[in-house]
């Protein structure tokens, strides 16, 4: 059968098997090996990505069920070569050791603080509680968490005193104080 | 919330350290967090085939006929092969790590359930699953031994019978300590406790499962395997006995690992398998096991039944301890351990107390189960030997009415006495073990925890707090007694420095995700002052690394960060010579100033590694004798392990409705000798944290009485979550390895060691109140509730 569907932004259109699972349609067929498999119980969630902006765990829905539908993977997250804060939370507070359950960690924390930007501790244990990291113990992916989500309402905080200065006429539209000559 | 007793060590502030040890963020993790990881699954070759095992679905059982007809007419099916196809190949057996043999797929009969009995290799993942359900296998089912306390009653079923005049099911039997001066300080005691003990069958269940892609070139006769192997070398030259290719045409390529944990040591049939469908077919075979397969076929862990028994005065001055132990090593010896230890080092359940006496007897037992038991960061069964001691020392304070870590500090190895030879022959190298329990006492605030607990006593509520000190033994080892497979447990390091002043090293270690990538390149730049950003660190691949023995047992500082540390000395004494001649200047008159050499007393005449570098690929002479390049190899043959400490404590409480066990805090403080990258030992620390939660409350690998696995999959082997563990309350101390180059010691399966038994002496406290004075692992809540009604029972 004939299955189309938009991959990080990118239409595409395959031949597949009625049985094949989207995890292995994102890795064997379009060669996005971000995403892994790590049971076949669907409990690890290292294969999680998002359909339509929801995590879903990939090894879980068939690739034709995604047809129509917007995936996006680990692939996708960054923003050509700049990382999403949930990348860089994850550097800075060495949040990943083999990498396995990274890309499916980070979708899932991406969609959470899309829906709550300012999440606590709990919520954030809550989140990723259909995931099993090996290496880290968790308390390290908590605080990166926390620091995309600390990082970001720090950015916020900026533009909106970037937008309040240039409407009071501190500033110009590149950001230069007012009347300044270049 | 977390209270972090870390020093700030951060990497780029540290004015006495400019370029090497410190908190410095991860070389590994651009890639990775870009899902740019490149793991065995991810390698794909042109033509490439794909293989499927068929497993046995008995524990035990005679194979009467193979009928692959089916199977090898389903479509995409390039080949089925079976064990009886192997056997005329001289393959059907290879040897383990332990000198025994295993069936790579099973020829006369099948011994544990899971077990490699046919494969097929077809052209996707999928047609070869399909046709493993058309292979048609008849089996004469026979009695399995599932209890090992039964495994050498008389009349029980053979297991190995493939083994010549084999009438029992007797693996080995070992000692160590002196039986008779230990039963002389037992006869005196003011004070004996017993304890039977059981550290159930676990698995290390990496989340990313084994699996190899092999790649044979009929033409140069080369063989290529991409494999999830912790030890590429070893690999390389097993491969070479079995398949009988020649060493230099095999290249083992392990590249990024998703966790190894010890399961990734062994040699598996399935990359015994995958090898042979290269041959056969011409093509490139991948084998990728599923989650079900590696829980019911690779390296289990623990599965020791113990009697422990601990002599004291009745002032709590323990004098001496001996156990008695049962070891399934299921269907086949495959633990992976030195060959002169079979117990692997259990001999260190003398832990970290002065004593007079110490012996331990252990037989070892064949069943119809999975092979392994050495696995799950347990450095050669140390989990074991710290569980039993440490279970057996918190009876013995229950016993005398002590507080056990007041017991402990009694009883503490004194600084003054390292190099301390234990009672079993170990020489730990060094410890200060009171502070490092004092500060544990101090951050977990342990009077008042005492005092908390009194409060909810009286209250009704049940709350535990476990205290466990460990001693560990890590970095095998001497060559002169350390060997696997007759290969000696030394580690190679190759350091070349280009033209430019950047370098790379290469490892004969293998990262799963330890960060070897970074810290590899922190230890060479402290010593040779090129900043670890402008050192590759190399490893993995057969064809590019010095030999050495990989990654397991927490050796990898100990022994291969010696080498790195040693090569980059070798380099940095060449290119001395080299300044000399640039400086024109004696060698004598040079010194040594983080990253360049100038001369004494004249400190602005000096030149960098980088001038150096340039100066020995560059024109013009170099001083009489000196070659061209500035490049050196080593291979590191440590003197003794090293044996770093730890001082946990855990606090839990537990629901008297559900018995549910929750561990409220954990501290865990841990000495490691020099650190080299702080960050880094936190993180494997935590990991090796919740390992001991899921290990004492949630994790185990159970049969029933047919031989059927009931723990292979993630619905029923349960492992941690975010939502099981607390936020972990990490500190340290600095007890240096006098014999090791930088003074590091080992550290990566210390929480994994010391954790268990502090869960355990926080839940058996917890339940004083209902008389409770033991009980086994997995804690979970139905075996906790009841406990908490007089009916504890060991797990297996």
């Amino acid at each position: 059968m004939q299955v189309t569907m938009t991959v990080n932004d990118v239409e595409v259109t395959r031949e597949i098997e009625g049985r094949l699972l989207l995890v292995h349609f994102l890795r064997d067929v379009l060669g996005l090996t971000g995403t892994h498999a790590g049971c076949d119980t669907s409990n690890c969630g290292t294969c999680v990505v998002w359909l339509d902006g929801e995590p879903v765990k990939s090894c879980t829905v068939l690739a034709a069920m995604a047809g129509g539908h917007q995936v996006r993977t680990v692939e996708g997250l960054a923003k050509g070569a700049e990382l999403d804060p949930v990348q860089q939370g994850f550097i800075q507070c060495h949040g990943l050791q083999c990498g396995f359950c990274t890309p499916g960690m980070m979708m899932t924390a991406r969609a959470l603080l899309n829906r709550n930007p300012d999440p606590t501790e709990a919520e954030i244990r809550e989140a990723i509680s259909g995931q099993i990291c090996r290496c880290t113990g968790y308390a390290t992916i908590v605080r990166s968490v926390r620091w995309a989500a600390v990082h970001e309402a720090n950015a916020a905080a900026a533009v909106t005193e970037t937008i309040e200065s240039r409407e009071a006429g501190e500033i110009d539209n590149a950001g230069r104080p007012a009347g300044s000559v270049v | 919330m977390t209270t972090v007793h870390e020093r700030v060590d951060t990497f780029h502030d540290n004015d006495q350290k400019p370029v090497g040890y410190g908190r410095m963020l991860r070389k590994e993790d651009p890639r990775f967090v870009r899902g740019r990881g490149r793991f065995v699954d991810d390698v794909r070759l042109p033509g490439m085939l794909h293989l499927a095992i068929l497993r046995s679905p008995v524990a035990h059982a005679r194979i009467l006929s193979i009928d692959t007809s089916a199977a090898e007419a389903s479509p995409g099916v390039k080949a089925v092969v079976t064990g009886a196809m192997l056997a005329e190949q001289g393959l059907a057996w290879m040897p383990t790590l332990s000198n025994d043999v295993q069936a790579v797929l099973a020829t006369d009969k099948v011994r544990f359930q899971g077990q490699e009995v046919a494969f097929v290799v077809a052209e996707d993942k999928y047609a070869a699953r399909d046709a493993l359900e058309l292979i048609d296998v008849e089996y004469d089912v026979l009695d399995p031994v599932v209890d090992a306390r039964r495994a050498l009653e008389p009349g029980a079923p053979v297991i190995r019978d493939d083994l010549d005049g084999k009438t029992d099911n007797h693996c080995f039997d070992w000692e160590t300590g002196d039986e008779a001066a230990t039963a002389a300080v037992f006869a005196r005691a003011d004070v004996v406790v017993s304890q039977d003990l059981v550290y159930p069958r676990v698995h290390p269940a990496p989340m990313e499962t084994c699996g190899a892609l092999a790649d044979f070139d009929p033409v140069d006769g080369k063989l290529r395997l991409w494999s999830t192997t912790q030890a590429p070398h070893a690999h390389r030259t097993l491969y070479a006995l079995v398949a009988g290719i020649p060493e230099h045409k095999i290249q083992v390529i392990s590249p990024d690992i998703g966790g190894g944990f010890g399961n990734k040591v062994p040699i598996y049939p399935g990359y015994v398998c995958a090898i042979v469908a290269s041959i056969v077919t011409g093509k490139p075979v991948k084998w990728m096991e599923d989650r079900f397969e590696n829980l019911i076929s690779t390296g289990f862990a623990r599965d020791y039944i113990m009697r422990g028994e601990i002599a004291a005065t009745r002032d709590g001055r323990i004098l001496a301890i001996r156990t008695n132990v049962l070891a399934d090593h299921g269907a086949f010896n495959g633990t992976a351990a030195p060959v002169k230890y079979p117990a692997g080092f259990f001999g260190v359940f003398t832990g970290s107390y002065d004593i007079e006496a110490a012996y331990c007897k252990m037989t070892a037992v064949f069943t119809n189960k999975a092979p392994g038991g050495v696995a799950y960061a347990c450095s050669f069964r140390i989990t074991e030997a710290v569980y039993l001691v440490e279970r057996i020392v918190d009876c013995l304070a229950d016993e005398l009415g002590m507080d056990p870590a007041e017991l402990r500090l009694k009883n503490f190895i004194r600084p003054e006495q390292f190099p301390y030879t234990t009672k079993t022959g170990w020489v730990y190298d060094s410890g200060d073990y009171e502070p490092t329990m004092r500060l544990a006492m101090e951050m977990a605030g342990y009077a008042d925890l005492r005092r908390e607990q009194q409060e909810k006593r009286a209250r009704g509520e049940l709350m535990g707090i476990g205290v466990a000190f460990f001693t560990e033994a890590v970095g095998a080892g001497p060559r002169k007694n350390m060997d696997i497979l007759g290969l000696g447990m030394a580690d190679g390091c190759e350091l070349r420095v280009h033209p430019t002043g950047k370098a790379v090293v290469r490892l004969s270690v293998q990262s799963q995700g330890q960060g070897h990538e970074t810290t590899f390149a922190q230890i060479v730049a402290e010593e040779i002052g090129i900043p670890p950003d402008d050192i590759d660190v190399v490893h993995g691949d057969t064809d590019n690394t010095p030999f050495g023995l990989g990654t397991y047992g927490s050796r990898s500082t100990p022994v291969s960060g010696a080498a790195a540390a040693l090569v980059a000395r070798k380099v940095r004494d060449k290119a001395k010579i080299i300044a000399s001649g640039m400086l024109e200047v004696s060698v004598a008159d040079l010194e040594w100033d983080k990253g360049s050499f100038r001369v004494k007393g004249d400190p602005g005449r000096s030149v960098t590694i980088q001038d150096i570098a340039m100066r020995a690929h560059g024109a013009g002479d170099l001083p009489e004798g000196v070659e061209g390049g500035l490049e050196a190899q080593i291979c590191y043959n440590p003197s003794n392990l090293t044996y770093p400490h730890g001082a946990y404590i855990c606090v839990v409480d537990i629901d008297p409705g559900t018995a549910q066990v929750k561990v409220r805090r954990f501290i865990a403080v841990d000495d490691c000798g020099t650190r080299i990258n702080p960050m880094i030992i936190e993180g494997q620390v935590h990991g090796g944290l919740a390992d001991g939660v899921g290990m004492a409350l949630m994790e185990m690998i159970a049969f029933d009485e047919d031989g059927n696995c009931l723990g292979a999959s993630l619905m029923d082997y349960l492992i941690p979550t975010a939502l099981e563990v607390p936020d972990w309350e990490t500190g340290f101390t600095v007890t240096p390895s006098p014999h090791h180059p930088i003074g590091a010691k080992g550290v990566g399966e210390s929480a994994t060691v010391g954790s268990p038994p502090a869960i355990v002496n926080a839940v058996v406290d917890a339940l004083e109140p209902f008389g409770v004075r033991h009980a086994d692992m997995p804690l979970t809540p139905s075996r906790v509730w009841d406990a908490m009604r007089g009916n504890a029972r060991p797990p297996i």
